[in-house]
């Protein structure tokens, strides 16, 4: 839209105004992960301080931060590899080869992914604890993938509808099989969106927090729920806990940066690109 | 799987050649059948779950009640309260995500220097796991003594003030709005990125101001993006728990208890499989309400193509 140089300032000056604003408490909280305890809750707030690695060095290696953050990474990386080995060739099915339960099918799977927690978590409770899954990878891991299904199964449906129909037809008269189809037609042209889809389910995993504070104590908790003990930290570790919380959100919003053209289509199922 | 293979049959009489693909169409199974184990099955069993007497400490107790949980539920002074907070969050957050996800939407759908730092700014809140907003939220910012806000309190001259204490809804709702804002923005921004400029221009040459603009050509433009976002937005926030866990614990009292922090403290702190599953339905009979109109909303986006 056209504006008056003045306003376009202006508006500038403004957007850049709120946006720091709103980076405020991330910016304040690697600021503090560098600062000594006594300078993390000095009056008034220090901007300017002689910045030290200590708490760090303290938040990763002293404390269980590791095993948990290697919990995540388990849990993450094989819900995202499962949910992806399930769903592609059933999204492929969906773009492809629809029938008419292919509509019924998306919605339903769809109705999974945005049911509440709340609904499930008992019975899943109940069953875990029979089956001996609680507060293992494995269980997390089969909860995970459940949650990121509907989502891969969705957006790769939408990546795949946008491969030219052309090209599928030619290379069916030429009679590739399916996994060649796949495999050298289909796969290339799609590989970006791949890249997006897991990105988008190991942000998702990796921030989780009610499944994994209801379904693990120690051996399988991820990095969210040891966060979660920090609620009373009372002023006493906040550098410690700063730290700790900059390298637990720390690969996933790298990650997110990284993926952020493809973060709408991903939030809404694909519907908005 | 018994309706996939009534349509291999049938289209298989039409073209031999169909066959291979109506093969083709079995590959969703696995992933049908995963979901099923892992979701229906449990909602089903939460369905059983509620029609019981059944606390966890005494086990050996467990006897078949009727539908006696759900008036119980319903009687229940607590929970009209639970579901009243549920409400507020839920409106509160939807309505002021909207209004700041189409602000920040506008101004970032100019051209300006440091756009792409700007934007990055603007949707962290949003990557960063709930347990560390809360968690950062509740010591660095609301903090009474040593906050940043009991700082910026000091310096202006206003009494300090215990948000958790004094404010908890309040509270609870500016970390969550903080953390969503971003989730408004993206979508209305791709919103009016797929806006037709040559409108916009033909309208500007009439003399239409950037009021006119805005309510006449923008928001119309914009609807279905608005309801796709406020529909998935209060799903999502319908079953928030980490913000409200980590922030106040559902309190003081039960002030900041929503639907998903007091099951959560119904199952897992008072053991009581049987209430918590009755409430645990209609955590999901109040979900489905909203979920209804967004399959709807969805299913005709696809139709028309427009959000696709």
């Amino acid at each position: 839209m056209k504006t008056n140089r003045w306003t376009g300032f202006g508006l500038t000056a403004f957007t850049y105004l709120v946006a720091f604003v709103l980076f405020f408490p991330i910016l304040w909280m690697i600021l503090t992960s560098f600062k000594t305890e006594a300078d993390a809750f000095a009056y008034p707030p220090q901007l300017l301080f002689d910045p030290t690695l200590a708490n760090w060095e303290i938040a990763l290696f002293d404390t269980n931060f590791l095993d948990h953050l290697i919990n995540t990474l388990i849990i993450t990386g094989l819900s995202t590899a499962a949910a992806l080995a399930l769903g592609i060739p059933a999204s492929y099915a969906l773009a492809y080869y629809q029938t008419r339960r292919s509509d019924f099918t998306l919605m339903w799977l769809i109705s999974t992914r945005m049911l509440p927690p709340v609904g499930v978590i008992v019975p899943l409770f109940v069953i875990f604890r029979d089956l001996g899954l609680r507060d293992t990878h494995l269980g997390m891991i089969i909860i995970y993938t459940a949650m990121n299904l509907p989502l891969v199964v969705w957006m790769m449906r939408s990546f795949f509808l946008d491969v030219p129909y052309e090209i599928l037809e030619a290379s069916r008269i030429d009679g590739t099989s399916l996994w060649q189809e796949f495999r050298f037609i289909v796969i290339p042209l799609v590989l970006p969106g791949l890249f997006a889809t897991a990105l988008l389910c190991m942000i998702f995993a990796w921030n989780e927090f009610f499944f994994a504070f209801n379904m693990t104590v120690t051996d399988a908790a991820p990095v969210s729920v040891y966060i979660s003990s920090f609620k009373t930290a009372e002023g006493l570790f906040w550098a410690k806990m700063s730290a700790g919380a900059t390298a637990a959100v720390l690969p996933i919003v790298i990650a997110g940066w990284i993926a952020q053209r493809q973060l709408v289509q991903g939030l809404t199922m694909g519907a908005v690109k | 799987m018994s309706q996939a293979v009534a349509v291999y049959k049938s289209e298989d009489a039409v073209k031999p050649e169909r066959s291979i693909f109506a093969a083709r169409r079995l590959l969703p199974i696995p992933t049908i059948l995963f979901m099923v184990v892992v979701t229906q099955i449990p909602l089903l069993l939460t369905l059983r779950y509620s029609l019981e007497r059944w606390n966890l400490l005494r086990p050996d107790r467990r006897t078949f009640l009727g539908f006696d949980n759900y008036p119980d539920v319903l009687t229940d002074p607590n929970f009209v309260t639970i579901i009243l907070n549920t409400l507020v969050i839920t409106v509160s957050v939807v309505v002021f995500t909207l209004i700041f996800g189409i602000a920040l939407a506008l101004l970032l759908n100019r051209d300006f220097p440091g756009k792409g730092i700007v934007r990055t700014m603007l949707i962290t809140p949003f990557l960063i796991m709930p347990t560390v907003s809360a968690v950062l939220w509740k010591n660095v910012l609301f903090n009474p003594a040593f906050g940043l806000l009991a700082s910026l309190a000091v310096m202006l001259g206003l009494p300090r003030s215990d948000m958790l204490q004094d404010h908890a809804m309040i509270a609870v709702i500016i970390v969550i709005v903080w953390q969503w804002t971003p989730f408004m923005m993206l979508i209305l921004l791709a919103g009016l990125q797929s806006l037709d400029h040559d409108q916009i221009e033909a309208a500007q040459i009439d003399g239409a101001g950037p009021l006119v603009l805005f309510r006449y050509i923008v928001l119309p433009h914009l609807q279905r993006y608005i309801e796709l976002a406020v529909l998935m937005e209060t799903l999502f926030i319908l079953s928030v728990f980490g913000v409200i866990f980590v922030l106040t614990s559902g309190g003081p009292g039960i002030q900041t208890t929503n639907l998903s922090y007091g099951i959560y403290q119904e199952a897992f702190q008072r053991w009581d499989i049987g209430e918590a599953s009755a409430m645990g339905v209609y955590a999901i009979i109040l979900a489905n309400i909203v979920l209804l109109v967004f399959v709807r909303v969805l299913r005709r986006g696809q139709q028309e193509g427009i959000a696709t």
